[in-house]
């Protein structure tokens, strides 16, 4: 009774193997959960099912048919329904306006359908949204407008979309992190109706927890390649927690005995808020030590990204302090912060780390341009920032053409180790770094991870923030674990437990 | 039939100089077609155009008197715009700065000239580019953007002006005319010649073209300036402040284009008056557009369209509208800002 089936899905992206021949199958009337690290290959799978990318190698049965999805377009005719975590919604128009909009596309096909929202679009789905929210126990006011509506509601609205293009394939991208744990219970209850009924669904998730309350069977996800696929009944937090995360180190990296000294970053009680207006960082105590690596394991989304902004000066805390070095920088401006000898390897490299249309040369003192020998307070000086970059381009074994290359045009491999090289070399007091080798080939990241433990020999405090808990082991002197905006754990990494990390990374406090 | 659009990766210079002389050159197709219309030949339009704007050494000193507020804005703006703050309001800024520097002339008539004229010039800065700092300070606070606010506060210039020459300040002896009185000999610039080229003001917009490249490529505060432009996000990263870069991005371009209004009042008019810019902070914009927000390429630009004003004068006596001359300017922009999509993104026809 499989639907949907997908046969040896390869996809390459530059420098990544996004997936590695997947087998992959939907059964109708089943909640199969896709399980996964970011950057596992979950997504990327389910965006070739909907058409968004076309595989590489590989091929897709419906029906026991083979069929070619070239756009989305053709999956929805097909059936196949997507719900993104971002949603696509016209946020200015109501929620029965963006079902006629969606229909517009997916109905041109049926004649019917088309001319009968020619004559009165609004009235017939507005009748037909009260149906099925009914129905489904899918809540959701037909007039009002989407920015009126809690994300949990759009998500609503995205699945209602689905059902008037006839899907019977749902796929749900992460649909739990935008909601409320209410708001989870009628997704669940609506998910559960709907594979009663036939429709075979798709959750894509990282979270344990969820995956194994919702789903009827489970397919792991690592490196872009299948782990496992499990009946859901038959396996348990600890088994997918190792599949997830797995146990092989992918290098082994000399890590000299250090002997911590002198605290270099204390934060106090530190509380934030995060963009959407709810508390990111509740309460955030801990120190980094000189010659020390901390790292922060966690799924991302879980206030790593506001720490970060807060302890740069990005981002304004309610509550706490930051101290560096015995002076307080709470709420300090970010120029202040990094005159205090503080390098930060941001999370977003381009769009925060770069300036992409300037040169490399510009970007490698991006953050310095105001400092001897850069400048003399008011002209830069070309020769001796030439001389530095040729410097740091050969040192840093970073690959341009030249130091006037836009650094837009270098390799992502190429721009963190720019980043690095840049954040690096200046002797500061503590690093920051936010997923310093996320997406970034075997090579760039052993070469970044021995550029961290070199800069922690030389007395460098570093504070490590990173979702790849390889990384955090091999590289890390203590671990704590970041849930929802909380530490839930700490350990020191030589006798760390990497399922027990895995738990308490999947929220479960006392593992 | 399919249209695929890609992202080009890096435009190379003759490309991008390519584009900008098409688009002229579009621009100038597209007002040839306008002017068949009217049953003018186009190749005698254009032909009294240039022979009016650079045929004589009369046209050609007409075409510079033109070019100078044109030259003087437009480097300021490029400023501003390079920090991607869009200030529409350099028409506002050169009226008010007109204004100021009529206050100082009418208020002391009977200064020398050497201490006069560097009050009216402080003055005019002064105050315009606190009419540039008002968009800055509102779109660094609030978040108002500033191609609105400064538009706005081009109107309520232009009503200031209205209200001052209509009223307190009309002049006595003027005949009703809503104008002042004429400024004293030590208020005026001095020209070149017989000419209206009124000289010191040329000379501080080639100065301000110039400095201001120097500044953007060179300095401290230009690279500030660039980053921000380029991608805020990494400027507040690298540590740039923003609302320093705002204020300080508009506060200069403001005050700028309110030099230009000295030059106008004190070099041309001889008195402040309505109608004293045929919409030269508007133009300017057209003219940073087209030198490619670089401020040396101010100056060659700014002679063209000062050409094409006084060539739009000419082409009144062949029965055409001067509004042909805005409609060539709204082309020339329509085109170059399209010439850029097309700089950035390679055009595939899929059949």
């Amino acid at each position: 009774m499989n639907i949907v089936e997908m046969k040896g899905i390869t996809k390459r992206f530059p420098n990544v193997l996004a997936n590695d021949h997947i087998d992959f199958c939907v059964n109708s009337g089943e909640i199969h959960a896709l399980l996964g690290e970011n950057g596992a290959g979950k997504t990327t799978l389910m965006n070739i099912l909907f058409g968004l990318y076309q595989p590489d190698e590989g091929q897709i049965l419906l029906d026991k048919k083979r069929v070619t999805l070239r756009s989305p377009r053709d999956a929805i005719k097909l059936g196949i329904g997507m719900v993104h975590q971002h949603f696509k919604l016209v946020e200015t128009n109501t929620v029965a306006e963006n079902i006629v909009l969606c229909l517009q596309i997916g109905g041109v096909t049926n004649p019917m359908n088309f001319f009968r929202l020619l004559q009165n679009p609004l009235h017939d789905v507005e009748q037909r949204v009260k149906d099925l929210s009914n129905e489904y126990r899918l809540k959701v006011d037909p007039r009002a407008k989407i920015w009126q509506l809690s994300l949990g509601e759009q998500q609503r609205v995205e699945i209602i979309k689905t059902m008037f293009q006839g899907v019977n394939i749902l796929i749900l991208d992460e649909p739990t992190s935008v909601l409320a744990p209410k708001e989870v219970d009628d997704l669940f209850n609506t998910l559960h109706r709907m594979a009663d009924e036939g429709h075979a669904i798709v959750f894509i998730s990282h979270k344990l927890d969820e995956v194994l309350r919702i789903s009827d069977r489970i397919t792991v996800l690592r490196n872009g390649r299948v782990m496992a696929s499990l009946i859901t009944s038959k396996t348990d937090k600890n088994e997918l927690a190792r599949l997830m995360v797995g146990r092989d180190v992918l290098f082994r990296l000399e890590k000299k005995q250090t002997i911590r000294s002198e605290p270099v970053l204390e934060v106090k009680n530190l509380e934030a808020f995060s963009d959407k207006g709810g508390l990111a960082l509740k309460n955030i105590t801990f120190k980094v030590f000189s010659r020390e690596i901390l790292g922060i394991a966690g799924v991302s989304g879980n206030g790593q990204k506001e720490l970060t902004e807060v302890l740069t000066g990005l981002r304004k805390s309610e509550k706490g302090e930051v101290n560096i070095l015995g002076v307080n920088v709470t709420n300090s401006s970010p120029i202040k912060i990094l005159n205090q000898g503080v390098a930060h390897i941001p999370e977003e490299r381009i769009k925060v780390g770069t300036v992409p249309n300037m040169s490399v040369s510009e970007n490698l003192f991006l953050r310095r341009y105001n400092q001897h020998p850069f400048s003399n307070g008011f002209c830069l000086k070309k020769d001796i920032i030439r001389q530095h970059s040729e410097k740091l381009i050969r040192e840093y074994n970073i690959a341009t053409p030249s130091t006037q290359t836009p650094i837009k045009l270098l390799s992502g491999g190429n721009i963190q180790k720019l980043i690095i090289a840049r954040e690096t070399s200046w002797n500061p007091k503590l690093i920051i770094a936010s997923h310093p080798t996320y997406g970034l080939d075997v090579g760039a990241t052993e070469q970044i991870r021995r550029l961290l433990l070199k800069q922690r020999e030389t007395g460098v405090a570093i504070l490590l923030i990173s979702e790849d808990l390889t990384e955090i082991l091999s590289l890390s002197d203590r671990i704590i674990v970041m849930f929802n905006g909380e530490f839930v754990g700490e350990t020191i990494a030589e006798t760390a437990n990497i399922e027990k990390i895995g738990l308490m990374m999947a929220g479960v406090r006392d593992a | 039939m399919k249209i695929l659009v890609e992202r080009r990766e890096n435009p190379s210079k003759i490309t991008t100089l390519l584009s900008s002389v098409l688009s002229i050159g579009l621009a100038l197709f597209v007002v040839a077609i306008i002017f068949l219309f009217y049953r003018v030949s186009p190749f005698e339009a254009f032909r009294r155009i240039m022979l009016s704007a650079f045929g004589s050494w009369y046209g050609f000193s007409e075409t510079v008197v033109k070019a100078i507020p044109l030259m003087i804005c437009a480097s300021g703006l490029t400023l501003a715009f390079r920090a991607r703050l869009w200030n529409i309001g350099a028409e506002g800024q050169l009226l008010i700065g007109a204004i100021s520097a009529s206050w100082v002339a009418l208020t002391f008539p009977d200064s020398p000239s050497f201490l006069l004229l560097p009050l009216m010039f402080g003055f005019s800065f002064l105050f315009g580019s606190i009419w540039g700092l008002i968009p800055g300070l509102l779109r660094a606070k609030f978040g108002t953007q500033i191609a609105i606010t400064s538009l706005m506060l081009n109107y309520i210039a232009t009503k200031i002006l209205e209200y001052l020459v209509y009223g307190p300040w009309k002049g006595p002896s003027e005949w009703g005319f809503p104008q002042t009185s004429k400024f004293s000999i030590s208020a005026q610039l001095p020209r070149f010649a017989s000419t209206r080229i009124h000289y010191p003001t040329l000379f501080f917009g080639v100065i301000f073209s110039l400095f201001l490249h120097i500044i953007v490529s060179r300095s401290v505060f230009g690279f500030e300036v660039r980053a921000t432009g380029e991608n805020p996000q990494a400027a507040r990263y690298a540590g740039i402040s923003f609302f320093k870069i705002a204020l300080a991005t508009m506060l200069i371009s403001g005050g700028i284009a309110g030099v230009a209004g000295f030059g106008e009042v004190a070099g041309i008019q001889l008195r402040l008056r309505m109608g004293i810019s045929p919409g030269y902070g508007y133009t300017a914009i057209i003219v940073a557009w087209l030198s490619r927000l670089n401020s040396i390429l101010v100056i060659p630009v700014s002679l063209l369209f000062g050409g094409l004003l006084v060539g739009g004068d000419a082409i009144q006596l062949m029965g055409l509208p001067f509004a042909a001359f805005d409609l060539f300017n709204g082309l020339i922009l329509l085109f170059v800002v399209g010439g850029d999509f097309l700089l950035q993104y390679s055009m595939k026809v899929e059949y």
